[in-house]
């Protein structure tokens, strides 16, 4: 049986995000049981293009570029659907980022950016393999590692 | 500008770069040989940061720099410095930035010169920072194996020791493959160069890059070594053995190629047997004399 999920009034609907990885949509988000409004997360939802997927839809929510790419690096193929008025205004697809700013702490212990008061900037090493290299220490970190 | 602003890893480097510095470097050691005076950085202030220990880098740098007729900036002992009360490295930078015309910096922390020369107006050098970098031990690296060998490409270069935390090695490998040399690791179990730059510099330059356990030198034109560090092993029993088996004597050299050269970034400590020392392969002391012709042509250029 189809699930049926009531349509939101203005906010984004974010799809095709891997299966599993909706929960992580939402504390990238920073959605929490204190978020007033409407929140759907919808799991393993079955999906022509991925198999299976995770769909979030937010109410009264536009993601700024750090979120978007915060995204992109544990979904990097997921649709940002823009609602107003309960119409799909906008669509847009998730891409990898070719730099990061300011998104993820640094994962090498030793690097500058944890002891300096410094925005971190990675930039894309290899899309393919979805790598990052660190700027400042010059370490190379798959796109995951940069959400631990 | 013919060369980089700011030298801070080998990566920011072309080809073109390294030869500019492999030329002046060689202009540089005919003057010094010559007694001709120069005075490129005449009326300059360079500045040398260490906030850790160095002995060759540091004084090096400083004698090249007044070599070049420049004056020397430098605090040798971070405790006598604001640093102890607490100073941030940003406002040292910015602080000595007002005081001169170039900086060089070592510090534990990596990254640390990429970001003093975000801060900095002037040229910054990085001196090592932490695991990460040493371009002007690369670049000397690089003058010294050209020096003896004439060229670098098609060498057959072996490195070895830790390859895993030496900064050195990391650097020269990116540094050989970039110019075509066939190259050789070898390292005992766990301290193996890092996968990632081997993987990098194969894309990159298609370099021909083996890694192997044991030591092997009848191919061997170019053989480049660094400490093994008993603290990085947990069985000190275990750390005798590894550097028992990786201590180049009289008889791990017996059969190599008559004109292999020996190198080594110095301190070593008993990596190496005397009568290797002694030897006519033994290159790392002249090695060492190129810090300042190499270090005065990478001056020069940044400054001049």
């Amino acid at each position: 049986m189809p699930l049926v999920v009531e349509k939101i009034e203005s906010g984004t609907v974010i799809d095709h995000i891997p299966a599993g990885m909706g929960l992580k949509v939402l504390e990238i988000l920073k959605i929490d049981r204190n978020y007033g409004a409407r929140v759907a997360l919808m799991m393993n939802v079955p999906s022509k293009k991925i198999g299976k997927k995770d769909i979030v839809k937010v109410e009264g929510k536009t993601l700024d570029d750090k979120a978007v790419n915060k995204i992109a690096l544990i979904a990097p193929n997921a649709t940002l659907n823009i609602i107003k008025n309960s119409e799909v205004v906008e669509k847009k697809i998730v891409q990898l980022p070719k730099e990061l700013r300011g998104v993820s702490k640094c994962p090498n212990p030793q690097c500058i950016t944890n002891f300096e008061p410094i925005e971190t900037l990675f930039k894309i090493e290899n899309h393919a393999e979805m790598k990052f290299r660190c700027f400042f220490c010059e370490m190379a970190f798959e796109a995951k590692e940069l959400l631990l | 500008m013919e060369f980089v602003k700011d030298l801070i890893s080998i990566r920011d480097l072309e080809k073109k770069h390294i030869d500019l510095i492999l030329k002046k470097s060689s202009q540089m050691e005919q003057a010094l040989k010559t007694g001709k005076e120069l005075n490129s950085l005449k009326g300059k202030v360079v500045a040398t940061l260490f906030f850790e220990p160095s002995t060759r880098t540091r004084l090096s740098f400083q004698s090249a720099a007044m070599r070049l007729g420049a004056k020397v900036l430098s605090f040798e002992d971070v405790g006598a410095s604001s640093i102890v009360k607490g100073e941030t490295f940003s406002d040292t930078i910015r602080m000595v930035d007002g005081y001169s015309d170039l900086i060089v910096v070592r510090h534990s922390k990596e990254g640390s010169a990429r970001y003093a020369a975000q801060l900095a107006e002037h040229p910054v050098i990085n001196g090592g920072d932490g695991g990460n970098q040493h371009p002007t031990q690369t670049l000397l690296d690089l003058y010294t194996i050209k020096r003896a060998k004439r060229k670098i490409e098609g060498l057959n270069v072996t490195l070895l020791g830790d390859l895993k935390h030496a900064r050195t090695m990391r650097s020269l490998l990116y540094g050989l493959a970039m110019y075509g040399a066939s190259i050789e690791l070898v390292a005992p179990k766990g301290l193996e160069m890092n996968r990632e730059v081997i993987k990098e510099v194969k894309e990159k330059f298609n370099a021909n890059v083996t890694e192997k356990s044991t030591i092997q030198l009848s191919n061997t034109d170019v053989l480049y070594l660094c400490r093994i560090q008993k603290e990085r092993f947990s069985d000190q029993y275990e750390a005798e053995k590894v550097q028992k088996e990786f201590r180049i004597t009289g008889e791990t050299i017996k059969g190599a190629k008559e004109d292999m050269i020996i190198l080594h970034p110095l301190p070593k400590v008993d990596e190496v047997a005397p009568e290797v020392d002694r030897s006519k392969h033994a290159y790392y002391y002249e090695q060492a004399r190129m810090g300042i012709p190499v270090r005065m042509a990478i001056m020069d250029a940044m400054v001049v």
